[in-house]
């Protein structure tokens, strides 16, 4: 993943939060990293709707994504982010605590590129995620370009 | 990742299988590999064309596809898996020497998981896999279960 490249973690845990970012730093990626609390802040963002920080145009963007979350779920982001013909191409990693068969099969039909279920041990969690940032460290992200249909809210 | 998912890898280089093999294995990842040396093969395969060697009723693949192929190239084998109901579900994980930004692009478009570009250093393509390895040796990796029906 280029330098330039964001890395977008949607994740209403602080403390999870927190370790996401410290392990991937740790793996040596020093990509900038947006925290979401929810899964409305992750699309408003996305969207470019809503009054907070909204993406800009041209730029590389990855999303680490939490199944469960307030307001709007994982499921949900991942579904509508892979409806849209230009974000459907951001490689969505889902990061999860949810272990369950259906919940992996549909996540996959929707197009997410991978799977994470969270281990329960602290170390266990740093120790993927930060083979997580090994691998981001190796492969190509793509451009995003130009703004989404769904725009008109944007001042 | 689940220890009953299989690996695909689909790459004509003899030379390429056996590096990533051995460098998959040194991290550790224990799943079951099987090699295709063209797109052809991978697609009978997965679409369970070929008497000889066809995907099981119900299994978990993770496939690694090189681009430059003959017969079948990767973007077509991705073009099929992606719009296959069954096997869309499939993880694809690009792994090729073209790096073109446009070709990157197409890919993700495509559905690919990732794009990873084979560095022509020798150590550098050892390292990369040995990244690509330790992450799919990662536990809590899921790939889902793919059933028979859906292709034909």
């Amino acid at each position: 993943m280029n330098k330039e490249g964001v890395i977008l973690i949607a994740e209403d845990d602080e403390g999870h939060f927190e370790l996401i970012k410290r392990s991937l730093q740790r793996a040596g990626v020093c990509n900038e990293i947006l925290r979401f609390a929810d899964g409305q802040e992750t699309l408003d963002f996305l969207f470019v709707k809503g009054d907070g920080p909204t993406r800009e145009p041209d730029k590389e963007y990855l999303l680490l994504l939490d199944i469960r979350m307030p307001k709007i779920d994982g499921m949900e982001v991942l579904e509508k982010v892979k409806n849209d013909s230009e974000l459907k191409k951001i490689p969505v990693v889902m990061l999860t605590t949810t272990d369950d068969p259906r919940t992996i099969d549909r996540c996959h039909k929707l197009g997410c590129s991978i799977y994470i279920v969270k281990p329960v041990e602290y170390q266990d969690f740093a120790e993927a995620v930060r083979k997580v940032g090994l691998l981001l460290s190796v492969v190509e992200v793509p451009q995003i370009d130009g703004m989404p249909k769904a725009k008109g809210v944007v001042k | 990742m689940n220890k009953d998912a299989v690996i695909l890898i689909a790459e004509d280089d003899p030379g390429h299988i056996e590096l990533v093999k051995k460098n998959l294995w040194r991290s550790c990842v224990g799943n079951n590999i099987l090699q295709f040396k063209d797109g052809q093969e991978i697609l009978d395969f997965l679409f369970k064309r070929d008497d000889k060697a066809k995907r099981g009723e119900r299994s978990f693949y993770l496939l690694l596809l090189d681009i430059r192929m003959p017969k079948v190239d990767g973007q077509e084998v991705l073009r099929q898996i992606k719009e296959d109901e069954e096997l869309r579900k499939i993880p694809v994980i690009i792994l090729t020497t073209t790096d073109e930004a446009s070709e990157v692009d197409r890919y993700y478009e495509m559905g690919c998981s990732f794009y990873m570009i084979k560095p022509a250093d020798y150590n550098k393509f050892m390292e990369a896999v040995e990244n690509l390895g330790a992450f799919l040796s990662l536990d809590g990796v899921r790939v889902p279960l793919i059933n028979g029906v859906g292709a034909s």
